[in-house]
């Protein structure tokens, strides 16, 4: 046991695994809080979509060669997310058909230009890590560092200013419209921010993985809690200790960060349904 | 004055009409049931009075010092709300929204007035409560209490006992009967029940094939109820 805390304290002194641990948490933070939004406005699949749309995006900026691909990349991904909520509301073609052919459209199109354009040698490679993740985490650059945890604690004030018009928005839409709140600005709030905690999380747990990260927490939270705030707090906290475990776990076990981030989250999830199923199952009966 | 006076309204969405030339206005005090066959385009009306469709047509005018965003609405039940994890307090808080103003959080005015309502409506046992675990009638308390939070002056109430036994249903209506009459607050419900309407409303508006508006006892002595009780009106 002594044997890897030394191990530990001894990675700690490089500086990409402390950024590694300060950019995950903050990550995880942000991504947490409006996954509770997202389960219940159905919006959980929106996240999915827009997380392929940021592998595409990806693919471009690999293309243009771009040494900071994350600008780009948040761009085109903030204006898919108002895109497709446009398209959700119109209800012309409907939303979730809209979302799939997006989704998938970008994934296809961002596999073949990284095919067509690729400079590396390792080609899957370079696929795989986008998609799963594999080690951007600790390949961060310091701007990169600082525009992660800029944009993350952007997202948590957001997100504490207008709580209490997310939550109306999210309870009863229609209530909040009829009584003055301006629904669609929140609705279009909410669809951006997504995109930035998926753009953010990208880093973190690669493109296919991000709705792990969005939505186990909130879920998990809403098997035992009964208020939004507490679920919120719970869901936060849970999603941080679950990235610090997977993001030491990895170090420690060489497996890759997002797939064990989402395995640890994947256990947590599990403990809160044993949990909802034993204490408050046992109380209520 | 009315509260509110609709002249030559027409309702539909997307282009497509639904119902025109409505005539109706609310003044203060009443209680304004409208009924009408399924697909007549009562939750249309609503939509519409509501400010979340544009009219097709004519105008509504709010008056007596009634902003358009101070209704109170209580709207049908929706999917999400079915798993919504939020306390009673939380959902009745909400009705305070529209007083925050430019405010991102609620002060101590919004907070008394929302355990107010809660007092009124009976609620205080239930105040920390999931709303999801409540029962029908207890989850209908807490949204009328939300709504009195945005609103003393107009109810719109969206068929608000679909779905409740007979015993709650009656409650329920006591409650806004009680509303009505002590707190003189102005009601507008949306119902299926016809006897209901006739039992508790001040003025009713009848849409559909026919159209009636007008105060309770010349809809009870007109044709338009007549055909509606007994001619497979949907009851």
């Amino acid at each position: 046991m002594s044997g890897l805390f030394e191990k530990l304290i001894s990675y700690m002194q490089y500086p990409f695994v402390r950024y590694a641990l300060i950019v995950g948490v903050l990550i995880a933070l942000c991504s947490s809080l409006l996954g509770v939004t997202l389960v219940l406005k159905r919006f959980s699949f929106i996240g999915d979509g827009l997380s392929h749309v940021a592998f595409g995006a990806m693919a471009i900026a690999a293309m243009l060669k771009l040494t900071h691909e994350m600008p780009l990349v948040l761009a085109i991904t903030v204006l898919c997310a108002v895109l497709i909520l446009r398209t959700g509301q119109r209800a012309k073609i409907k939303g979730d058909a809209a979302i799939a052919m997006i989704s998938v459209g970008s994934l296809a199109i961002g596999y073949l230009l990284m095919n067509l354009f690729s400079t590396s040698g390792n080609l899957s490679g370079d696929v795989c890590s986008t998609l799963f993740g594999s080690t951007s985490i600790l390949t961060l650059t310091q701007t990169e560092v600082w525009l992660c945890s800029v944009l993350s604690l952007a997202v948590v004030v957001i997100f504490i200013l207008f709580y209490n018009r997310i939550f109306s928005v999210t309870f009863d839409e229609s209530f909040a419209r009829a009584t003055g709140t301006r629904a669609d600005v929140y609705n279009l709030l909410i669809a951006i921010v997504t995109a930035v905690i998926i753009v953010l999380a990208m880093n973190l747990v690669g493109s296919l993985l991000i709705s792990a990260l969005i939505i186990f927490p909130a879920l998990s939270a809403m098997r035992v809690f009964k208020s939004f705030l507490s679920v919120t707090i719970c869901s936060a906290i849970s999603s941080v200790i679950c990235a610090l475990l997977g993001i030491l776990i990895s170090i420690l076990a060489g497996t890759p960060v997002g797939s064990t981030i989402v395995a640890v989250n994947i256990v947590m999830f599990a403990l809160f349904s044993i949990l909802s199923h034993t204490v408050i199952g046992g109380k209520r009966a | 004055m009315a509260l509110l006076d609709c002249r030559e309204l027409a309702l539909g969405y997307e282009g497509r009409e639904v119902l025109r030339g409505l005539n109706f206005r609310v003044s203060e005090g009443d209680y304004l049931c409208i009924v009408g066959e399924n697909g007549s385009g009562k939750s249309t009306l609503v939509k519409t009075v509501l400010g979340l469709l544009p009219p097709l047509g004519g105008e509504i005018a709010f008056g007596d010092g009634l902003r358009a965003d101070e209704i109170g609405y209580l709207p049908q039940q929706t999917d999400v709300q079915r798993d919504f994890p939020a306390s009673v307090r939380e959902v009745v808080l909400s009705g305070c929204l529209s007083r925050c103003g430019r405010t991102p959080f609620y002060g101590k005015e919004e907070k008394a007035l929302a355990g107010e309502n809660i007092k009124k409506l009976g609620l205080e046992a239930l105040e920390r409560r999931c709303y999801r675990e409540l029962s029908g009638g207890q989850q209908q308390r807490v949204l009328l209490a939300r709504a009195l939070c945005a609103t003393q002056k107009l109810l719109l109430l969206d068929e608000p006992v679909s779905g409740l036994d007979p015993k709650v249903t009656q409650e329920l209506y006591d409650i806004i009967a009680g509303l009505n009459r002590r707190e003189n607050v102005t009601v507008i419900m949306i119902s299926h029940d016809i006897d209901a309407a006739v039992q508790y409303a001040s003025h009713i508006l009848h849409i559909g094939s026919s159209v009636f508006f007008g105060t309770r006892d010349e809809y009870i002595a007109s044709d338009v109820s007549r055909s509606f009780v007994n001619g497979g009106g949907g009851l």
